[in-house]
């Protein structure tokens, strides 16, 4: 018996996702995203214990030694990059998720789907991101307590910033957790390069006046361009004198220059771009 | 939505114009890794509506096949076609076409039923004012409506495994492929698992094409393919195969053996004396009881059919029985599924 091999459907081409198809997986990514995470409230918690020790004996603990200027303080200025802290530890922890998905054959489910790897990848970016800016955002309820003032514009900046940082670190994460097949080796290589960018971000001291090999690291540090920002919109708003502005200076200074911050908001987005194309190949070879 | 509509038609009359179109054809059909040849040479056609088995021991190729079949893995040689697109050429028709059950657990089971299949829905383009619809309705068939905002962590293993088959169907595949889809399930969940593939077959007329090491469970093939080193040995309908290693026989306890034997000779039957029965080889020796009796022409006080089994089939084409992995597949079955609810 013969065997016809390419009759059926009058259908030449192939049948790729049409872009309503690809905008709707994308949806559906990011919505489980949200639902996953809603329904592990002790990560929810836990996740915000760290920043809120590091807010609170930190920021305590070092404005007994850095003075008091004109009613600013150290717990003001440090605030800003305990939100950053926040959202980008979230950010690149939900990109965690793809590991537990390939354990437990979840991720099967979606890369045999007729949708492009394309469509997923941006799904789950944009739902870590939106689970870390909310995270960060969350974290404002403590500015009364420190003495930082909000705004609803202010508030809404700050959520821009942290949407834009938020997206940027999970792509990263993203990127690394789609090379890696065990859950282990994403802790260990998140802790080895997390704690190190977070540390010599600026997002715990400013970024003037330090030893030369710091500066360079600092400005190195991707990081460094999505947490100056969100400490330039916060601390703008705080009405400070001058002395205390030159204290506790914002923007980073890049070879003699300040960069204004729509240069650090370009940085980081093209990071974003950049770590997201690196995701997407990261996800192409994942079978 | 022309893709939808296009497919629902090709999942209720595949090819109604060319009734020769198969549901799954595959010719020559290879796969090496580095130097095994998982798969070699298998060439074999599907007919819409049939329910076809691959059989076989641990890795015998069954997954690689199907892997191929789905478009997960490339083949390196010979082509096939599942729903009327090639393999090879057409990835993204195949895989809108097909439903798919892995041989591992692929739920999120931090979502609840309802929220499995929605995504699902999602990711293969089911039209959003038919999820509902299509939701409640596989569901249904598998008998699982009641559990449908239940977080599938809560689930038994067969429960899960069902609900696994309901989403393989939500977008109305032409084609159902499961890989061993009971493994390490209880034999009444096993039964209950068959009964919702069969209801899928005859409910919503997909095809199946489906692989196992259960003897038992490949009767219930309207075909079989015996797979054995990656190529296929024997390929027919169960009863064809047990026909093809061997007659039935009928043994025939009677008052007088020696003188049923002789009367059975004289009649033109083929008779061999056992101890304490006669034993007359036939076809169909069901159907032959009654004349086998009437031709001794004498009291009886047993009779037993035995039929070749598969069992014997596979021992007949391996020269091995299949026998000796159940234990240990069982196992690592339950380990599995252990694993997968342990977080
Ligand atoms: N990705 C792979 N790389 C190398 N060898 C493989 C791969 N997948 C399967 N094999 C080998 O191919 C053979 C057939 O495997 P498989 O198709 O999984 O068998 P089955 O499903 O019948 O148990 C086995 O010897 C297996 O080890
Ligand atoms: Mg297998």
């Amino acid at each position: 018996m013969t065997v016809p091999l390419r009759a059926g459907p009058a259908l030449v081409a192939d049948q790729s996702p049409s872009l309503g198809e690809e905008l709707r997986t994308v949806g559906m990514v990011w919505e489980r995203e949200l639902i996953r995470f809603e329904r592990t409230r002790t990560r929810i918690l836990s996740s915000f214990i760290q920043p809120i020790l590091f807010l609170f004996v930190l920021g305590y603990g070092m404005s007994t030694l850095t003075p008091t200027v004109n009613g600013f303080d150290f717990k003001k200025f440090v605030f800003p990059g305990i939100v950053a802290m926040t959202v980008v530890t979230t950010a690149i922890f939900s990109a965690i998720s793809i590991v537990w998905d390939r354990e437990f054959g979840f991720l099967r489910e979606m890369l045999v789907a007729p949708v492009s790897r394309g469509a997923l990848v941006v799904g789950k970016c944009l739902g870590g991101a939106t689970i870390a800016t909310v995270q960060g955002t969350i974290m404002l309820a403590l500015a009364p307590l420190i003495g930082v003032r909000l705004t609803l514009p202010l508030v809404f900046a700050v959520i821009g910033c942290e949407l834009l940082m938020a997206l940027t670190l999970t792509a990263f994460g993203v990127a690394v957790a789609s090379r890696i097949q065990r859950m282990e080796g994403f802790q260990v290589v998140m802790q080895l390069l997390l704690f190190p960018m977070l540390f010599l971000s600026g997002a715990l001291f400013p970024l003037s006046g330090l030893p030369t090999w710091l500066t360079v690291i600092t400005r190195v540090n991707p990081l460094t361009y999505a947490v100056d920002p969100l400490r330039h919109v916060i601390q703008d708003a705080q009405n400070l004198t001058p002395q205390a502005a030159a204290r506790f200076p914002v923007g980073v200074s890049l070879f003699g220059t300040t960069l204004p911050i729509g240069a650090e908001l370009g940085i980081v987005s093209a990071l974003a771009v950049v770590f997201l194309a690196l995701a997407l190949t990261g996800f192409r070879r994942t079978g | 939505m022309a893709q939808w509509d296009g497919l629902l038609q090709g999942s209720a009359d595949a090819g109604a114009g060319e009734a020769a179109v198969a549901a799954v054809s595959a010719r020559g059909l290879s796969k090496r890794f580095g130097d095994l040849l998982a798969v070699r040479d298998v060439s074999f056609t599907v007919a819409p509506g049939e329910v076809f088995a691959f059989l076989g021991p641990n890795g015998a190729g069954k997954s690689t096949t199907i892997n191929m079949l789905c478009t997960l893995l490339l083949p390196s040689g010979g082509a096939a076609a599942v729903a009327g697109f090639d393999v090879a050429r057409q990835p993204a028709a195949v895989r809108r076409h097909i439903g798919l059950v892995f041989q591992d657990q692929t739920l999120d089971d931090q979502l609840t039923a309802e929220e499995n299949l929605r995504f699902h829905a999602v990711l293969y383009h089911v039209p959003a004012e038919r999820v509902a619809e299509r939701i409640g309705r596989v569901l249904e068939l598998v008998a699982l409506g009641d559990r449908r905002r239940d977080l599938v962590s809560t689930f038994s293993g067969g429960m899960a495994r069902r609900l696994e088959i309901a989403r393989a169907m939500l977008h109305t595949p032409a084609v159902l492929f499961l890989d061993e889809p009971t493994v390490g399930l209880d034999p009444q969940t096993r039964a209950l698992v068959w009964e919702d593939v069969l209801r899928m077959r005859d409910e919503e007329g997909v095809t199946i094409f489906l692989t196992t090491h259960y003897m038992d469970e490949a009767e219930y093939a309207q075909r079989i393919a015996i797979i054995d080193h990656g190529g296929i040995v024997a390929l027919d309908g169960p009863d064809a195969l047990k026909h093809s290693v061997g007659e039935d026989t009928v043994e025939l306890a009677t008052a007088d053996d020696a003188v049923a034997e002789r009367r059975l000779r004289a009649a033109g039957w083929q008779v061999r004396r056992g101890d304490g029965a006669v034993t007359v080889v036939t076809s169909d020796g069901e159907a032959q009881v009654a004349r086998l009796i009437g031709v001794a022409a004498l009291p009886v006080h047993g009779v037993h059919v035995h039929r070749p089994t598969l069992d014997d089939v596979f021992l007949h084409y391996t020269g091995r029985q299949i026998r000796e992995e159940h234990g240990e597949r069982q196992l690592s079955g339950r380990v599995r599924a252990f694993h997968a609810r342990r977080r």
